[in-house]
């Protein structure tokens, strides 16, 4: 998809001349994409540098000729030379217009791109290639993935199919990393008691690198992990592998030992995950608040069962942030549904 | 022991760090070395009197530089570990600095360099300068701007013993929570930081009062605010800045120890806290903060090209207009600093756009300072030639600036070393090229003497050639993926570009040995570069027309402004710096006053007390600073008169010089 159309011809060979300039330098990361997203991401590189180059290139080549042209020491300097001319109508409307336009046209690419490459946008799926789903947890210094519909967990390593759009679900244990995977595109951050959404696509069988994307402490260098984009077999293979091998069960006492801090963590198999986990992991701050609800609204709150007393604080923080982007727990899929209808 | 000494005990200092306990014996040496040369040379007196309790912004000005100078060694140590760590890091090597250590140095980089190098050389220059480009006598409020400097130096103090007793924050220079909350750090290294910048920030945000009453209100007769020189103008944008600004800063700040201090939940996971709150809160002090740093560079860029192409400042108009636009404009772009957070996609439309709409009226100064040296008669001193370097430099970090804006690009650039090398870009290529090409344009002005030409063009050429070295791989290491703060990785290619990165550190540190050298050389030559008649470089505007270094009554009478750049007109209407004027009247001035001194070395001790707990102290020092408060707000005899005789002497002392220096021309 394109943001912004350029003559073909143009577009060509902008095209041609900035990816070589710039894939010579590069091997592999986000100018060798390898999903729809990424693709996304790496022409918007393309077009915006361009469309600068129009104002930068002639500001260096215009500093580096007038300083050479009006040297004190040229011939006959005094012949142009005219202390008093400080203003000219003319070069004072072009200096303004020029950068204007130029942004203005950044600005309605902007505002398509980032509309289009919203990272809670679902990507156009046919009917029978529904997305994945992956909750995907940072703990300190690892990553935990939770796939519900194969019922496995994976620590520090991904398996997608190819040509499948994966719905990334995402929060955070502790601190606030970044899950990001260069080559498949766009990054979103990991918070704790909040979900973030990402959705990606690999369209290349591969494995690419993934890791944290923000700093979080000291084992946050080794919180990588590959991610592996294999082919529907491939996936399926991985998926009984795991449920056949010799793993444990995530539960809840399981999780509390893998969330202890562990650095250059090990790749990690559950064979079954309880069905909960995610939304445990994501509420698991909530208690505090949920003694205080009970403290302020006294016997109320202590009647209701302890899911619906959780949901209640954290719906009325989700009140207060005023963004709606940003959902704490939103466990059901009837919650997913109305999100993606507000998108 | 817990009751007196808080948590501070032996074990707070690091034995066991070799790198650590030399960089602090260094210190220890550099301060010993300096305290035995003024015992030596019996110069405490002169030191208190003249220096330390002096109120005079000329004074003031270049303290600030010094420390401001210092305390780059400091920084830029900090960088150059960072580099050679990082260069030697790839699998199976983890490099020489474990992540404990690393985590605290990339913190400690940032920190210094924008709060303790960036921000006292923007201040230390606008005190060193501005009274002189308006026509006034000195600040609006002396004793103010003394306390802001030391509460300054308090701050800078607090970041220097964090080195040998205990630690600093190993959190970013932002300090995000939840990381920097007690659970995960519980040290005292969040607290260093806490206060370090807390009291720092006071100081800057007295500075801002300080010097938008200063530009207001104490402008020479008939200067009014469209004859002010650019540099004042970049100044008012900036104090206009800091007053919005760093009270959002101030109370971040006070909630974050509140939530460490006293178990309060404003940022935490639990209980209702919220990361994003604090996130916000110090980007909406964050991003001005970007633009107080580098306005006042594009003032001295303005003067330096306009008085090098001995010509007038081509579209002054669109110059201040520009300014205040960009002024405004920094409000509003805070939130293009995390469109990784899952904002919607009109919220982060609309801070890009808001963003990228700033590149124009940044774009129209950069054609206005080209349109400057259209039919001039550019000359190459080095003032010149940093701005020059700016120019190309910081268009290539504006242009990334604007990748970065655009939401779909900052995906996939965010946090990664492409980030790196844009900040890097606009705040070295922008803004401290910009405070070196306003300290040796106004060196003369400060001392006496002009730097010396030769090192200066080392250290120019050693800082451009080392930044393009330094900070190119990194936009190509950003593209590969690399993220920021990186301890180790396992990447071959990533190694040869930072291997390259750090050859342009080394470069870089030539240009600043080179520095180092042009002080020297130029102090052990004042003689032969010495500025006699007050004004090198044929200047434009006032400052030029008083003696370098101005006295301290900066003024012998109180100009009168017909126009922008006055000190051209005075000279095109035959005015001449060796004319003396018929009369002299008697002037008011400031006393000097110790209680800014001691008030910020008891902020230091209650900082400190504070950091490690020990409450009897934190009282203790509170009060007595408040008791000093008190005696300061109390004195009646704070100022006095200067007799027309002592302003004849000083004046006829500095005629009869100037009479030498053309005496010696006729031979």
């Amino acid at each position: 998809m394109t943001f912004f159309k350029l003559p073909i011809w143009l577009k060509a060979n902008l095209v041609v001349l900035i990816s070589s300039l710039l894939l010579t330098a590069c091997d592999k990361g986000v100018l060798h994409p390898q999903g729809a997203v990424g693709v996304q991401n790496k022409e918007l590189i393309i077009v915006t540098t361009a469309l600068m180059l129009i104002v930068v290139i002639p500001v260096i080549v215009m500093a580096l000729w007038f300083t050479y042209r009006y040297r004190a020491d040229r011939p006959d300097a005094d012949k142009d030379f005219d202390p008093q001319w400080s203003h000219n109508t003319w070069i004072e409307i072009l200096m303004w217009t020029i950068p204007i336009i130029i942004i203005a046209i950044l600005a309605v690419i902007t505002w398509r791109s980032t509309h289009a490459l919203d990272p809670y946008k679902p990507l156009e799926t046919q009917k029978d290639n529904p997305p994945l789903e992956i909750q995907v947890v940072a703990q300190n210094w690892k990553w935990l993935f939770i796939y519900p519909e194969q019922d496995i967990a994976v620590v520090n390593e991904l398996y997608l199919p190819v040509d499948r759009p994966v719905s990334f679900k995402i929060t955070s244990d502790t601190v606030m990393n970044s899950f990001f995977i260069p080559r498949l595109g766009s990054q979103i951050y990991a918070m704790s008691s909040m979900v973030t959404q990402l959705h990606l696509i690999a369209n290349e069988p591969g494995v690419y690198n993934g890791l944290s994307a923000n700093y979080s402490g000291p084992g946050f260098s080794d919180m990588k992990f590959l991610a592996h984009a294999v082919d529907k077999q491939g996936f399926d293979d991985w998926v009984s592998k795991i449920k056949a091998g010799d793993n444990k069960v995530l539960d809840t006492a399981v999780y509390e030992e893998l969330s202890k801090p562990s650095e250059n963590h090990a790749i990690e198999y559950f064979k079954s995950a309880q069905p909960d986990m995610f939304d445990y992991i994501v509420n698991q701050y909530s208690s505090d608040t949920q003694q205080q609800n009970q403290f302020i609204e006294s016997n109320e709150v202590n009647q209701r069962d302890n899911k619906n007393a959780v949901n209640k604080g954290l719906e009325s923080d989700l009140k207060d942030d005023g963004e709606g982007s940003i959902n704490p727990a939103a466990p059901s899929n009837k919650d997913d549904a109305q999100e993606a209808d507000a998108q | 022991m817990e009751a007196i000494f808080g948590r501070l005990s032996l074990e707070a200092i690091p034995y066991h760090e070799p790198i650590i306990m030399a960089a602090g014996g260094m210190m220890a040496l550099a301060g010993l070395a300096v305290l035995i040369f003024l015992t030596k040379k019996k110069l405490w007196g002169v030191f208190w009197h003249d220096w330390l309790t002096s109120v005079d912004h000329k004074k003031i000005g270049i303290m600030y530089i010094v420390v401001a100078i210092v305390m780059l060694l400091r920084g830029f140590s900090d960088a150059i570990m960072m580099r050679t760590h990082q260069m030697l890091a790839n699998y199976p090597e983890t490099g020489y600095l474990p992540p404990h250590h690393y985590d605290q140095i990339f913190t400690a980089h940032g920190v210094i360099m924008i709060f303790f190098v960036a921000m006292p050389l923007v201040v230390g220059l606008m005190n060193a300068i501005i009274p002189l480009q308006i026509g006034a006598r000195d600040v609006a409020f002396p004793f103010l701007n003394s306390l802001s400097f030391w509460l300054f130096v308090t701050g800078a103090l607090l970041v220097n013993v964090s080195l040998v007793i205990g630690d600093f924050a190993a959190t970013g220079w932002l300090a995000y929570p939840p990381l920097s909350e007690l659970t995960y750090s519980p040290t005292v290294g969040v607290d260093y930081y806490i206060w370090a910048l807390q009291l720092s920030g006071l100081g800057t945000l007295l500075t801002g009062v300080n010097f938008l009453v200063t530009i207001l209100k104490m402008r020479a007769p008939g200067m009014n605010l469209m004859h002010m020189p650019i540099f004042t103008w970049s100044a008012l944008c900036t104090n206009i800045l800091i007053v919005a600004a760093f009270p959002v800063l101030t109370a971040t700040l006070a909630m974050l120890t509140l939530d460490r201090y006293l178990g309060m939940h404003f940022f935490t996971n639990d209980a209702g806290g919220n990361v994003m709150m604090y996130i916000n809160l110090i980007w909406i002090w964050g991003h001005p903060e970007v633009y107080i740093l580098v306005l006042p560079a594009f003032g001295i860029f303005s003067e330096v090209i306009s008085t090098f192409s001995q010509k007038k400042l081509f579209g002054y108009v669109s110059m201040v207009y520009a300014l205040m636009v960009i002024a405004i404009l920094s409000f509003i772009v805070w939130l293009h600093h995390f469109f990784t957070m899952g904002s919607g996609a009109n919220v982060n439309a609309f801070f890009g756009i808001t963003t990228m709409i700033i590149a124009i009226p940044t774009g129209v100064k950069v054609f206005n300072w080209l349109f400057t040296m259209y039919r001039g008669k550019i000359v190459f001193g080095t003032p010149i030639l940093w701005t020059l370097g700016f120019i190309i430099t910081f268009t290539i970090g504006g242009m990334t600036g604007v990748m970065l804006a655009v939401p779909g690009i900052d995906y996939v650039l965010h946090n990664s070393l492409f980030l790196i090398a844009h900040f890097h870009n606009t705040i070295i290529g922008g803004a401290v090229f910009g405070y070196f090409a306003g300290i040796t344009f106004w060196w003369p002005k400060m001392f006496g003497y002009r730097l010396d030409e030769k090192w200066g063009k080392r250290a120019f050429w050693g800082w451009l050639i080392g930044f393009f070295v330094a900070f190119m791989p990194l936009y190509v290491l950003g593209f590969f993926g690399m993220t920021r703060r990186t301890n180790h990785y396992a990447n071959d290619v990533w190694q040869i570009w930072l291997i390259v990165a750090a050859v342009g550190a080394f470069i870089i540190l030539f240009g600043i040995v080179s520095q180092l050298m042009m002080f020297y050389v130029s102090y052990r030559d004042r003689e032969r570069l010495a500025d006699v008649s007050g004004d090198p470089w044929n200047g434009r505007t006032l400052e030029w027309s008083t003696p370098s270094p101005a006295p301290f009554y900066n003024f012998a009478q109180l100009p009168v402004i017909n126009d922008l750049d006055a000190l051209a007109h005075l000279k095109d209407s035959g005015w001449t710096s060796d004319k003396a004027p018929n009369y002299y009247s008697p002037i008011h001035m400031p006393k000097n006053t110790d209680s800014g001194v001691i008030i910020g070395l008891l902020t230091f001790v209650f900082g400190f007390a504070f950091i490690w707990h020990i409450w009897w102290l934190v009282i203790a020092s509170f009060l007595v600073i408040i008791f000093f408060v008190i005696r300061e707000a109390n004195k009646r005899d704070i100022d006095y008169i200067v007799p027309v005789d002592e302003i004849e002497k000083i004046e006829n002392a500095y005629y009869k010089r100037l009479r030498t220096a053309h005496a010696g021309d006729g031979l």
